[in-house]
């Protein structure tokens, strides 16, 4: 069953294409990764998709999400869809949060606007999504300041926004590059305990070829704005085809990873097979390992413990 | 606002204005004399026992109209800084997030009205309809407002640039929604800073309306005092100090609380007291037509417009 279907998506901001006929599927509960170099239209793409293309911008194409057009439909209309089918996490976690608004209400406000639950069951509810990330201490997060959480902590409350309402498709845009390498690990392993938990499809935005063979199976090649290679992230690191990619890939070898370590798609890509448990992921140290059962326990909270003491915002 | 109490300017602001307050409402169940009273008999009494700050030339006490006079400083005061707020928050939120066309055309006119100065407009005001504390309150009110729409635009502005907005937008918020759960909190404490500013700015153009004779003769007034004693001041300097004295501690007062609030309220806004000055610059502006007013017509009056 096809969830998203993108066919020949084009945003020309100006005179410039940004992005170039981009075409691509995700089924439901699917994977799919997009990785490209710095401009290379990636975030473009994502925010086409939920109708958050600066008005500059002028998209053509079309975008079906469970078969239906999104493209040139109203504000209002998609706000709708928005953090109830379609969510996403940002990039920056130190400021994709309101600094002024407390953590609980941050965390509800999906569930307020789209469940039109009340005050306290929102308090409720923001208190469990805490325990779900496994933010400590929740009861005191719930009345906390994003200033006064570590950025780790930060991207754990947006993941939670971000899944409040369990969407059906979530897209990440860098969501771990903000962080230092170990929180990353951690932040990237709640996300994926928690997509799987809840059969949401992922759409995965990085430039760090290491980190998407984490998460998804399936990797789009975006250069200029257009998809240069796709296919099964495995085969892309083994035998990648467009010299583009095969840079990256060496970049990959020689800059994120030990000599030691190899490239190698882990459990995550392959979760839609719930047999595979235990993998310990490569890049991460055996303290960040996932737990066996991370990715297939409903249980809440059983998100890898967090690790992060308070950092500040030093990251 | 536990916040002001952090400061020297907060705490010393604060008391004065909870002394002004506290002055108004015991206006309410207590006056030693009736202040429109005429007595020639005893004119220009001395401070005593009987008459603290003593008597005018009409033989009328002096402390009950500084203690009356404060209700129409407070009034006017809070009625302009109501007025203030909606205006500046309607026209400068309205003017940031409408499409870009009418935000325009709004900040546009919002230019030509502040070129418009208050005092002006206030004596248009009072022209037009009849002269009462409303009217007065309604020029002051709407002449620090379109000032305050500027700087509220501006502050949306910097504010619609943030990734929250974005993230507020990929949730499903609407508009409105945003408006009043993202943009309205994060604008807060500069437009509570604004807002004292402008009630400083309110106390000093009452005065300065009030002596010009804007506002009814029936209601007691610092400013109508100020003038009323200004005729005699060569001969009986000591009054008109009273009435100076009370205008100078309220003003100063609430300048002080806006200066506790914006060092205090939000550490954010440290060190940013450059960018969030127009309605504070215009608090000297009118400060200095109203000084240029009151000391210009008593000018050996120690006391009155000095030190601000
Ligand atoms: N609002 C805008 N106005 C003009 N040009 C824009 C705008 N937003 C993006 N662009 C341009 O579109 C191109 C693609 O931007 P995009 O943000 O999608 O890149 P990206 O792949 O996400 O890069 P990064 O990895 O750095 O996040 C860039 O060349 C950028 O300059
Ligand atoms: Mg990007």
């Amino acid at each position: 069953m096809t969830l998203l279907e993108v066919s020949d998506l084009t945003v020309r901001i100006g005179e410039t294409t940004v992005v170039d006929g981009v075409s691509f599927t995700i089924d439901g509960g699917e994977r799919v990764g997009i990785i490209g170099e710095s401009g290379s239209g990636k975030t473009l793409t994502a925010l086409s998709i939920i109708g958050l293309a600066p008005d500059e911008a002028q998209i053509t194409g079309s975008i079906l999400l469970d078969g239906q057009e999104l493209l040139g439909r109203s504000d209002r209309d998609l706000a709708v869809l928005r953090g109830d089918r379609v969510a996403m996490v940002f990039q920056n976690p130190l400021t994709s949060l309101n600094p002024v608004m407390k953590i609980g209400r941050q965390i509800a406000e999906p569930l307020r606007l789209h469940r039109g639950i009340g005050r306290n069951d929102a308090a409720a509810a923001a208190l469990e999504l805490c325990k779900r990330v496994g933010l400590p201490d929740p009861e005191r997060a719930v009345n906390a300041y994003p200033h006064q959480l570590s950025g780790g902590q930060r991207q754990r409350v947006g993941i939670a926004i971000a899944l409040a309402c369990r969407p059906a498709l979530l897209i990440a845009d860098e969501p771990t590059t903000a962080l230092d390498v170990t929180v990353q690990a951690e932040v990237l392993a709640l996300l994926d305990a928690l997509i799987v938990d809840q059969g949401t499809a992922l759409l995965f935005i990085t430039h760090d070829i290491a980190l998407i063979s984490q998460v998804a199976r399936r990797l789009l090649v975006m250069r200029h704005g257009a998809i240069v290679e796709r296919g099964d992230v495995a085969d892309l690191i083994d035998r990648p085809e467009d010299p583009y990619t095969a840079a990256l890939v060496t970049a990959a070898r020689r800059t994120t990873l030990d000599d030691t370590d190899e490239l190698v798609p882990s459990a995550a890509a392959g979760v839609a097979q719930p047999g595979r448990e235990g993998v310990v992921r490569p890049g991460t140290d055996p303290g960040t390992a996932v737990p066996p059962d991370a990715h297939i326990d409903a249980e809440p909270g059983v998100g890898p413990a967090p690790r992060e003491v308070d950092r500040g915002t030093a990251h | 606002m536990k916040h002001v109490w952090r400061s020297w300017p907060g705490r010393i602001g604060s008391v004065i204005i909870a002394g002004v307050v506290l002055l108004a409402l015991l206006s309410l169940v207590w006056q030693p004399y009736d202040p429109n009273k005429i007595t020639p008999r005893e004119k220009w009494l001395p401070m005593s026992g009987a008459h603290w700050f003593g008597t005018d030339g009409g033989g009328k006490d002096l402390f009950t109209q500084v203690l009356v006079g404060s209700r129409t400083t407070l009034l006017v005061a809070l009625f302009s800084v109501v007025i203030a707020g909606v205006v500046g928050l309607t026209f400068g939120i309205l003017s940031a997030i409408a499409p870009r066309w009418l935000g325009e055309a709004i900040a546009h006119l919002i230019d030509v009205l502040i070129a418009l100065p208050t005092l002006v407009l206030a004596l248009v005001l009072v022209a037009a309809l009849k002269g009462s504390l409303w009217t007065v309150s309604l020029a002051i009110g709407f002449g620090s407002g379109v000032i305050l729409a500027r700087v509220v635009r501006a502050e949306v502005e910097r504010v619609m640039t943030n990734d929250y907005m974005l993230a507020a937008d990929a949730a499903g918020s609407s508009t409105w929604r945003t408006v009043w759960r993202h943009i309205v909190p994060n604008i807060g404490s500069t437009v509570i800073v604004q807002l004292s500013l402008i009630a400083a700015l309110a106390v000093l153009a009452e005065a300065a309306l009030s002596y010009l004779g804007l506002t009814p003769v029936s209601t007691p007034s610092w400013g109508r005092m100020i003038q009323g004693l200004q005729q005699t001041v060569t001969v009986h300097p000591r009054a008109i100090i009273f009435p100076g004295l009370a205008v100078v501690l309220a003003t100063l007062g609430f300048n002080l609380v806006g200066d506790g609030l914006r060092d205090a309220i939000d550490p954010r806004l440290r060190g940013r007291t450059a960018d969030i000055s127009p309605a504070f610059t215009s608090v000297v502006v009118v400060d200095d037509i109203a000084r240029g007013h009151i000391a210009g017509a008593g000018h050996s009056a120690p006391g009155d417009g000095e030190g601000l």
